[in-house]
Parts: structure tokens; sequence; C-alpha cells
């Protein structure tokens, strides 16, 4: 890093202005990068890099850590609880990434080109706006929504099904092992789904119209012009959405504390909530950190192989 | 006809689901004014014979409601604030300096926004308690204020990136340093993009719950998330009690929401451009 001082900078700049345009090496600028990155390495860099130290240890959070080098790792390896954190975050990838995205694929595309051409787009912003609305709200809180709905004795869902005589169907949607994950995904749906549709409605608004009846003219039907054209143009947009709801996923933690803290068991338990676990309620801070470090690495795997594929789909726009 | 059929239908088919989709908000409101013993006789559907506001009330003074808010406030706005200027400073460096090492500083700044905070957590605490600082809203707000802006840089860096160099010319010639560039040229241009961050911010921080969770342990230093999350499965919450605090929940959401929905639209297409 080069850094120069206001002091050699002043002048140059009011007595030869053509001057430091013609080198443009950064020089000068690179103090406004300190504060950045001090908090950086304060905030981010140390933490991490402790947190991959404190992971090769045995600590109990008091006292000196034991190093015991991968122990913690191997341990992982048999650990039915955290195969079962990542199972789960494979359904919960299905909830808030995939299903989303198909689902906001097909709203975008008939709230964009159907309801918005044949009805008006104000029908169809309000519409987006609706189901945009789940997320606005803090991941807490949508817990707390459906804790209550969903409480086996004094939740909305059950009071409904039995006014409606359909004792049978109600159950304990939280507390049972056979419906807990798959009520959590329900709610993931119902949370994430407005971020793709709004999302795919902008990048739909790049579509030349044109295209569109041209396709017509040639006989291509609503379906092939949206999967043809359509999905094909927002590819920029649908990546982005999977990257980032699939990061999402794999960091959920709000809704779980809330609604279930991994159980019944460990029906819903999730890599961030037995991280949590370890580190603040059974004080095996070591064994955490591991944890932690594994679903950093694939979460920033994911990232760069998002870049990558990004970077190459620019390069090829571009031709 | 058939045509006037299928539009029918579609509209129908999309109402419903929005119906579905809003009917979390409907219920929460309709019991949230409803009495715990007209909950009990009529269940969650019925309509209240009068609004009951006794339940939100005693509700709202258990958790001293207006506390969380004010505390919520302060730590969103705070780190709203320093994130953009922090935000400014390494965008200026790297959109527009175009410093040594930029491409490389710009995958850091987004690798640290991804990465999951549990990977952050425990050394923080650890590090907040020798320092003195646990159990303060301080340390929050310089934590949210590293990570978001690591976002803000990201993005903004980009923005700037693309800032008209004649401005930045005519401002030299003028004999302006770079620290007045910054303040009286770069920044009043990019007040459109700055707002956007400003919305995400503050957005994103009241919304947080994981790390707040962990440093503010006390009550009277609680966000509005933690302090309703912490709550549930308390046995004072019944049925309307918990839709009392969820109600309690969803308003201020709500009430950002209109008030910046023209901001977060706008915000999530330049996420998208990204």
């Amino acid at each position: 890093m080069t850094t120069s001082t206001e002091v050699e900078r002043r002048p140059l700049a009011g007595a030869a202005p053509a001057r430091p345009r013609r080198r443009r090496s950064g020089g000068g600028y690179t103090v406004f990068l300190i504060p950045g990155v001090l908090l950086s390495l304060v905030v981010i860099v140390v933490p991490l890099l402790m947190n991959v130290g404190i992971s090769l240890t045995r600590w109990q959070g008091v006292g000196t850590p034991e190093w015991i080098g991968l122990d913690n790792y191997t341990r992982l390896l048999d650990d039915e609880n955290f195969w079962a954190s990542f199972r789960n975050i494979i359904f919960l990838i299905v909830a808030m990434a995939v299903v989303p995205t198909l689902l906001g694929l097909v709203l975008a595309a008939v709230l964009f080109d159907y309801v918005g051409k044949q009805v008006g787009p104000r029908t169809a912003s309000a519409f987006r706006s609706g189901f945009y609305l789940p997320q606005v709200l803090p991941v807490a809180v949508t817990g707390i929504v459906w804790g209550w709905i969903l409480n086996p004795s004094f939740g909305a869902l059950n009071a409904i099904l039995t006014n409606a005589g359909l004792d049978a169907l109600a159950k304990n949607w939280l507390g049972d092992p056979a419906y807990a994950l798959y009520s959590i995904m329900v709610i993931m749906v119902w949370f994430q789904l407005g971020y793709p549709v709004v999302m795919f409605m902008s990048g739909l608004q790049r579509v030349d119209p044109e295209l569109y009846e041209a396709a017509a003219i040639d006989g291509a039907g609503w379906w092939q012009r949206f999967r043809r054209i359509a999905v094909h143009l927002i590819k920029p947009e649908i990546y982005v959405v999977l990257v980032t709801t699939t990061i999402a996923a794999l960091k959920i933690f709000g809704q779980i504390f809330v609604l279930t803290r991994g159980g019944p068991g460990n029906a819903t338990l999730v890599p961030s909530y037995f991280a949590y676990q370890n580190f603040f309620e059974k004080a095996q801070v070591g064994y955490g950190s591991a944890i932690a470090t594994v679903l950093t690495v694939i979460i920033v795997v994911l990232a760069v192989v998002f870049l990558r594929i990004q970077a190459r789909g620019e390069r090829r726009d571009l031709l | 006809m058939s045509a006037r059929l299928s539009r029918s239908a579609v509209l129908a088919v999309l109402t419903l689901l929005v119906i579905v989709v809003l009917s979390p908000f409907a219920l929460v409101a309709l019991n949230a004014v409803k009495s715990p013993a007209e909950y009990a006789s009529d269940g969650p559907l019925s309509l209240p014979d009068s609004l009951y506001f006794k339940g939100l009330a005693d509700f709202w003074i258990r958790v001293d409601f207006g506390e969380k808010l004010f505390n919520s406030f302060v730590i969103s706005a705070s780190v709203a604030v320093l994130a953009v200027v922090v935000s400014i400073f390494n965008a200026y460096a790297l959109g527009i300096g175009r410093v040594r090492g930029r491409g490389a500083f710009l995958v850091f700044f987004l690798l640290a926004n991804l990465l999951p905070q549990e990977a952050l957590a425990y050394p923080l605490y650890y590090l907040s308690k020798e320092v003195g600082l646990y159990n303060t809203q301080l340390v929050v707000v310089i934590i949210f204020t590293a990570i978001q802006s690591a976002f803000g840089t990201y993005l903004l860096s980009s923005v700037y990136a693309a800032f008209p160099r004649e401005m930045l010319e005519a401002a030299a010639i003028d004999g302006a340093g770079k620290w007045r560039t910054l303040w009286r040229v770069v920044v009043p241009i990019s007040w459109s993009s700055l707002s956007v961050l400003f919305t995400f911010f503050f957005i994103w921080t009241w919304n947080e719950f994981f790390l707040p969770l962990i440093f503010l342990i006390s009550n009277d230093k609680q966000t509005v998330p933690v302090a309703l999350g912490v709550l549930q499965g308390d046995r004072m919450m019944d049925a309307t009690t918990t839709s009392a605090s969820a109600l309690l929940g969803i308003v201020p959401a709500i009430v950002f929401f209109l008030i910046f929905q023209r901001t977060l639209t706008r915000g999530v297409m330049a996420g998208a451009v990204k």
C-alpha cells in the first residue's frame, strides 16, 4: 500500500492540476480506506481467524484453550446432530431458494406479462406488494407470528380446523418430529416468496416487447415465450436470487430460535443454532467454532463459485 | 369470451394466493384486539365484538415497549449513518481513487458481508468482555457498522466507478483537495444512492436478531426483535397476548416499509445489477 500524505497532495492539486490526473495510481486516496480497513480488521478478520484457531482447541470459554488439532472436526463427522443439521438445511434450501425461485418466476411472469398488460400495471404492483409484505418483517417476528398460529394448545390454525369439524387434521405442528420441519418449510416459503417476485418483475422490464411479439407471430405460445425469452433474459436475477437465498438458508437462525430451538430432538436443528448451543448453552466453544468454520467454508465456496460464474457471464455478454 | 374467462381465472387464483400470504397478518391484527374470553369462546376467526386494547396495553407496559422501540431506533439509526460514512470513504478510494489492489479489496468486502455471523460471534463476545463493551449498545453499533458497510462499499464502489470524471477534474481545477471534492461534489451527486444505502442499513439493523441476542442481555438494552423473541414460550404468553406481541413487532416494520417503499424498490433493482 502506498500512502501519500496530505502535505504533498494539496499543492499538487492546486498548482498543477494536470499532473495528478495523469498518474492514476490512486495515490492520496489510500488514506480514505483506513477507517474501513481498521474496522474490518477488528470486527471481521481477527474474530474470523480467532474462530478458526479456537476450533482447533478444547475450550469452555474460560481458562486456557487446550490444543487438540483436528479432533473437533473428526468428532463432527461422527456427530448425528451435525449431519441432521445439514440434512435439515437441504430441506430449507428447497423451501427458501428452490421453491420461491420457481414459484417467483411463474408469479412474476404472470404479473408482469399478463396482469400488467391485460389489467394494468397498478394491479400488478399491488399484487407484488402483497407478496412482498412478509419480507419486511424481522425474522424473529415471523417466528412469533407463526409460533402463535401453529401453537398446539391455543394456536389459530388448530382452532380453525376444529371449528370446521376437521379435528383430525389438527396437529402439533411444531412439536411433532413428523411435521416440524415441514411446518418450518411452509413458513419459509411464505417468508421468501416476495423477494424473487420483486427481483424478477424488475428484471422482466428489460425484455424487449418486440422480441415477444416476434415470437408470438412465429407461433410460440405463452409458456414457450416465457421459457425461451423471459427466463433466458433474466438469468442474472435468477442467479442472484438463488445464491442469496441459498446463503440465507445456510445462515437461518432467528425463526428456528423462536419457533423450535432445533427440536423436537434434532428434527429442525440447523448449523447456526447448533453452533449457538455449543457456544452459549453447552460451553463447548471449540466444538461450536468448528461448526461455524465448516459453515463459513461452505458459504465462501458457494460465493466464490457464484462470482466466477457471474464474471464469466459478463465477459460473454461483452463479446 | 374465453379470453375474459381466463382473465378472471388468473385474477381469482392470484387473489386467493395473496389472501393466503396476507392471512397471518390479518389473524394477528384480529386477535390482538380481542379479549381472552372472547378468543376462548369464539375462536380466532370471529370479528371482535368490541375493540379490546387492554392486551396490547398490558403487554406494552410489561416489556416496556417504548424503551425497546427507542433502543432499536438509536442502534439502527447510528449504524445507518456510520456505515454510510464508512462506505463513502471506502468507495471513494476504491471506485474513484482506484487504489492498487482494488479488486482484492472488493472481493474481501463482499465476502465479509456474506460470512455467517456465527463465525464471528464467540470471538467478538470474548473480545467485547475483555474491553468492557459486553452488554452495551455501542458494541452492537460497531459490529453492524462493519458488517453493513462491507456491503455498502461493494455496492457504492460500482456506483463511484461510473462517476463523471469531468466533475472531479473541474473540482481539482478549482483547487479543491480530495477531502473537499468528496464532500462538495461526490456526496451531493450520489445522494440518491446514499439514501438507498441508509434505508437498507436501517431496516437490516432493525431486523437483526442473532448478534443483538448475544450482546444485549439486560432487558433495558434490548431491541424490539430480541425483547419479543426471547419471550416466546414464556408461561405468561397466551393466545391474545402472543398476537398482541406479534402485532407490536409487525407495525414498525410495516411503517418503515410504507415510508421507504420507493427507495426500497429502487434498491432491490440496484442489488440486481451488482
